[in-house]
């Protein structure tokens, strides 16, 4: 399917631009007319996998981040992000809650986060190459002010 | 986002307010446990009442202030939960830790 309207985001992983991030996509997504909930699940999702980027998949230095947003007839929204930084070696074992290979004050919940608060999620991983994550999520019913 | 702290008898209570990601926790992280170390509270109050937002980072701060506050042998309670908070930190599982203030966490 065609997207109605899509929008492009290349940061630098510095976590300054995690909140920079959520905002702008949820402003992105305020054309499908979300509810408060909708929009905070959004920017929590959107927060989990901008900071994994920052966090772990450029670890030790700063590399380039892009989100691709895409928003369809019938209020669905699709968020692609990128990195090409360390990858995942094992993906299923990185996606089960409370895993983590962070230090002490993560607590391996991102994915599970961004599982729960949206309705699809997807990770593709190549170690040494990077990884991407997707997630679409349909709003509730409403017609598109695009 | 700030972080606010006031002591009552052996109750230190963290006001928070504003955004909590990977960015900000790092200095609300240093600011209580620097406070915590020094005063040694019996019970360590987090109030999330001002909070705006919160992803996971949030839970390992949860989590860490738990494990500083079983060293020093008291006990950490979580305050005025707004929605979405509390529903990062249930599907955290929270509730199992027993820090979570009973009434208004939705
Ligand atoms: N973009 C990425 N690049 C490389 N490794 C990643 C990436 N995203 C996640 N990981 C790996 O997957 C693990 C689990 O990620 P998840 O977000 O669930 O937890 P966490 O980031 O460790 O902790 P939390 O998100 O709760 O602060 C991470 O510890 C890391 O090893
Ligand atoms: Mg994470």
């Amino acid at each position: 399917m065609k997207p109605v309207n899509e929008m492009k985001l290349v940061i630098p992983s510095r976590s300054a631009n995690e909140s920079y991030a959520r905002v702008a996509v949820a402003a992105f997504a305020a054309q499908l007319d979300p509810t408060i909930e909708e929009i905070n699940d959004i920017k929590t999702a959107v927060s989990e996998a901008v900071t994994n980027c920052i966090v772990h998949a450029y670890r030790d230095k700063i590399g380039t981040i892009f989100l691709t947003v895409k928003l369809f007839e019938e209020g669905k929204i699709s968020i692609k992000i990128r990195d090409s930084g360390c990858g995942i070696e094992n993906v299923e074992q990185a996606m089960e809650p409370l895993f983590t290979t962070a230090g002490e004050e993560r607590a391996g919940l991102g994915f599970a986060v961004m599982e729960s608060f949206m309705d699809k999620l997807t990770v593709r991983s190549k170690p040494g190459k990077g990884t991407t994550v997707s997630m679409e999520k349909r709003l509730k019913a409403r017609p598109l002010r695009v | 986002m700030s972080v606010k702290i006031e002591h009552r008898d052996k109750v230190m209570t963290a006001y928070l307010e504003g955004e909590i990601d990977h960015h900000s926790a790092r200095s609300i992280r240093e600011q209580i446990d620097d406070e915590a170390q020094q005063s040694k509270p019996q019970t360590l109050l987090l109030d999330f009442g001002r909070v705006s937002f919160m992803d996971s980072s949030g839970i390992g701060l949860v989590m860490g202030r738990f494990r500083l506050m079983s060293e020093l042998g008291g006990s950490l309670k979580v305050v005025n939960t707004p929605p979405h908070i509390a529903k990062v930190m249930r599907l955290a599982g929270m509730e199992r830790l027993n820090v979570l203030e009973k009434e208004n966490g939705r």
